[in-house]
């Protein structure tokens, strides 16, 4: 909403990352849009706290919904959006801090309920608004400004963590391939059930990670990015893990189970099931 | 002069299951019209352990649950030894003579009630027996009684042929072994059938139906005492098209999920005790800030912490006012009886609704359990309010007005960022002084909306009032009632709009020389906020766990008169 709005003085630091999720995002967004004919207002976003909370206020053209609430609930604030109006489309965007240290306890529920949402995870490894404190992907060693003389603890694997709880979507993205991650984030939205799209999103002032995920051959770098094969089948979860367990950054869709039901669909179910009473019906059951 | 008033408590051990029984006798009595209110108190474990129920059957409108017990049924020695104390002079105590032997103390009947009710070939016809003997003893005629059977078990179809006979032989057996020990309590006074009709629920179940009648659709939960039987109450019956009620995985989701289904355009609710609502302290500050509608119920229980899960204090009333960091201050309404839980919850989202913002419906453990026949509401004559919905185009700037603005629904026009930091019109986060000003004054002038609670009051004329609140209505209406009788001249009020309180009600205390407010914590918390108001408000405080006696009331509202007479002479 800044584009129009010149009161707001907040923006991403030059070449973080989140610029390039923003125009995936957007052109998801646009090309559902078109899809399905529906008016940008039948998206919500809904963000978490930190640098890419902000993305709620900096999408350009036609705005959203957007719910910027607070920290690490992104998932439950979205849960309550999606079963009030199951014909919203609800895309949480929010940071590794944010998603998977305070509001991990989020995700395995969800998980469980198929909940038919899309979450986009920026995840540069480092709180970025406090000032570059260590964060559950900063990787054993890491030296932050919380973890000065190295991170003690082993950097946490979120895509393998996320098919150990059942996410039925798992993808992973980087924010300088623009038009792929656009596609990962598209797929998510059109997948039935709770998907996640994790995002290399580099933050350049605390944690420069574009040479490491790209390589450099002058300087003999090797990418750590690569490419998830074509012939990979994200129906197969033990080729899932193999993909996640291989090290580096896997680029492309790592799991979908399309057979699950979603939780709305069995809520349905349910309802039709318990049948429904007035509140007359109700209050007249307590007669003497 | 015949009896009008009946008290009775069965006590013994968890999972006995007179519980049920204690219950039927309740709703027995309310059905041949007489006031029935019942008071529980649990220990936190499944079964086992020291439980008791009491029930209180009266000819009028009932304040409390009764200081002493006229009949005392007990179903082991521990209960015996811990309540025969509170059974008043000629009163009598019933056991059951299969299970204890107690040594006669004059006042005591022993009847096999398991043995005689079996021998009727039911083997849940004990409870029967019981009320059979309690009958007899205030002489309640037997048909009466038999009626309710009738109506309880009538349907064959579901209970089979045998069940009404046998129970009406239970109530028999328990008559005659009751008739032939001689103890008589005298006659209890014929019910007054009320001219209206009635339901028998507890507060809880009234919490519920009112919130459905506001148009609750969207309910979530976590198990907690005093609060649980909300939640189950909602998984039951909040079904159907549009609704959708949900146990989820902590208050934190609790909170937050309420929050989006109502950002959605729902209305929603949660219903917790002390530390669920203490988890959805960041929450609520979210739905002030960021102006969404939603009415958390906390049912009180002892606290801080873990606290006293399963007994009844009023300590929580500090903490729903002001729940969480930075300048808040929430709309709270505390029912004081089983029938206003229902208008409490209307009001709740009525106030939710029109302010656009959250509400703190207060209620407490002692009216979560309790049940009580009260009359039926005409839900033709409750009113019910909708937020005001925004119906313009895109561009909307939505916290732009100096007070309330319409609210725009997600899938129509008007997009915004509804934004737990501070914002500018359109939502977007702003760290500018000025901003700040504006908003915060915005947030605060809208409680302004909220000042047409009613209130009770009488006797306005007299210095020195009496103001309870919440479950302490009740034994407070009582002893006000006693120590008028004895020539004290007190006026009373009671109001369950909290905050903001109806500010005529706020302008008469302020003339008072004295406000006694009878509360169950420690630190005399509603009297703390009059005083912050400018009452001179003093606290009678009790933090036992359980209600107050109308007596303790009495006596030291009395003392409290008697100080400020002296004092009165000494300037």
């Amino acid at each position: 909403m800044s584009k129009n709005n010149p009161e707001y003085d907040f923006d991403w630091c030059p070449g973080c990352g989140d610029f390039g999720v923003r125009r995936a995002l957007e052109a998801a967004v646009e090309q559902r849009r078109i899809e399905l004919e529906l008016p940008a207002e039948n998206n919500v976003v809904v963000a978490g706290i930190g640098c890419s909370g902000n993305m709620v206020h900096l999408l350009e053209g036609p705005q959203p919904y957007g719910f910027h609430g607070i920290h690490g609930r992104t998932l439950p604030i979205a849960m309550g959006i999606k079963m009030a109006r199951t014909d919203l489309n609800v895309i949480v965007v929010a940071g590794d801090g944010d998603f998977l240290s305070i509001g991990m306890e989020h995700i395995a529920p969800q998980a469980a309920r198929n909940l038919n949402i899309t979450s986009v995870i920026m995840d540069n490894a480092v709180y970025g608004l406090t000032k570059g404190q260590g964060s559950p992907t900063s990787h054993k060693g890491h030296v932050t400004s919380s973890t000065p003389y190295g991170n003690p603890v082993e950097g946490l694997n979120a895509l393998r963590l996320y098919l150990t709880l059942g996410v039925s979507f798992v993808a992973s993205g980087f924010s300088s391939k623009v038009k792929d991650l656009s596609r990962l984030i598209h797929a998510a939205m059109t997948h039935p059930g709770f998907s996640v799209v994790q995002v290399q999103s580099p933050c350049t002032t605390y944690y420069d990670t574009y040479e490491q995920l790209k390589g450099n051959t002058r300087k003999g770098i090797e990418p750590t990015a690569w490419d998830v094969p074509d012939d990979h089948d994200p129906e197969d979860l033990a080729a899932a893990y193999d993909i996640v367990n291989r090290g580096g950054v896997p680029l492309g869709v790592v799991y979908s189970d399309q057979s699950r039901t979603t939780f709305d669909t069995r809520v349905d179910e349910m309802a039709e099931k318990a049948g429904s009473r007035t509140v007359q019906e109700m209050v007249d059951s307590y007669a003497i | 002069m015949k009896k009008t008033d009946f008290v009775v408590r069965f006590a013994g051990e968890g999972g006995q299951g007179f519980l049920s029984g204690a219950e039927g006798f309740a709703q027995a009595h309310s059905q041949i019209g007489y006031h029935t209110q019942t008071f529980a108190t649990f220990p936190s474990q499944i079964v086992g352990g020291p439980t008791w129920l009491q029930v209180r059957i009266s000819t009028s409108e009932i304040l409390s649950r009764g200081d002493e017990l006229d009949v005392l049924v007990v179903f082991n020695r521990y209960a015996y030894e811990a309540h025969k104390d509170e059974v008043k002079p000629g009163g009598v105590i019933l056991f059951d003579s299969d299970k204890l032997q107690l040594e006669d103390g004059g006042n005591s009947l022993g009847i096999p009630f398991d043995k005689l009710g079996r021998s009727t070939g039911n083997v849940r016809a004990a409870n029967m027996v019981v009320m059979g003997a309690l009958a007899q003893l205030v002489d309640i005629p037997q048909e009466l009684l038999e009626g309710y059977v009738r109506k309880r078990w009538g349907n064959t179809a579901r209970y089979g042929e045998k069940t009404v006979p046998s129970n009406i032989r239970a109530l028999s057996l328990g008559r005659d072994a009751a008739g032939s020990s001689g103890f008589t309590l005298g006659r209890l006074a014929d019910p007054i059938k009320p001219d209206y009709e009635q339901i028998l629920l507890n507060g809880n179940y009234a919490i519920c139906l009112g919130a459905c009648h506001a148009g609750l659709q969207f309910y979530v939960g976590y198990p907690i005492s005093p609060a649980t039987s909300i939640l189950m109450w909602m998984q039951t019956n909040l079904t159907g098209a549009g609704r959708f009620a949900y146990q989820v995985s902590s208050e934190i989701e609790s909170i937050t999920a309420a929050l989006g289904a109502s950002f959605a355009g729902k209305k929603s609710m949660s219903a917790t005790a002390g530390p669920g609502f203490s988890l959805m302290s960041e929450g609520l500050g979210l739905a002030w800030m960021a102006e969404i509608p939603v009415v958390i119920a906390n049912i009180q229980r002892g606290g801080p912490s873990t606290g006293l899960p399963t007994k009844t204090e009023q300590s929580d009333l500090l903490a729903v006012l002001t729940p969480t960091h930075g300048d808040v201050r929430l709309p709270v309404i505390a029912p004081g009886t089983v029938e206003e839980c229902f208008y409490a919850a209307v009001a709740a989202f009525n106030w939710a609704e029109r302010y656009q913002g959250p509400v703190v419906l207060l209620s407490e453990h002692s009216l979560s359990e309790r049940q009580q026949n009260i009359r039926k509401p005409d839900l033709s004559k409750v009113a019910v309010e909708n937020r005001d919905v925004y119906g313009g185009e895109n561009g909307y700037l939505r916290y732009e007005a100096p007070t309330l603005s319409p609210m725009p629904l997600p899938g129509g026009p008007g997009s915004y960022a509804a934004n737990g930091s501070e914002h500018d019109p359109q939502g977007d986060t702003t760290h500018l002084p000025t901003r700040h000003v504006e908003m915060t004054e915005r947030r605060f002038s809208k409680l302004r909306l909220l000042e047409d609670g009613t209130f009770e009051s009488r006797n306005t004329e007299a210095a020195i009032a009496i103001m309870p609140w919440g479950g302490s209505k009740g034994p407070a209406q009582a002893a006000y009632e006693q120590l008028m009788a004895a020539d004290e001249n007190i006026a009373w009020y009671y109001t369950m709009y909290l905050h903001p309180l109806p500010p005529k009600l706020l302008e008469e205390l302020r003339q008072k020389e004295l406000v006694i407010v009878p509360e169950l914590n420690y630190q005399g918390q509603f009297a703390t906020v009059l005083r912050s108001f400018g009452v001179r408000a003093e606290p009678v405080t009790q933090y036992t766990g359980l209600p107050f006696k109308v007596k303790d009331l009495v006596d030291r509202i009395a003392e409290k008169l008697r100080a400020e007479k002296r004092e009165g002479v000494a300037v």
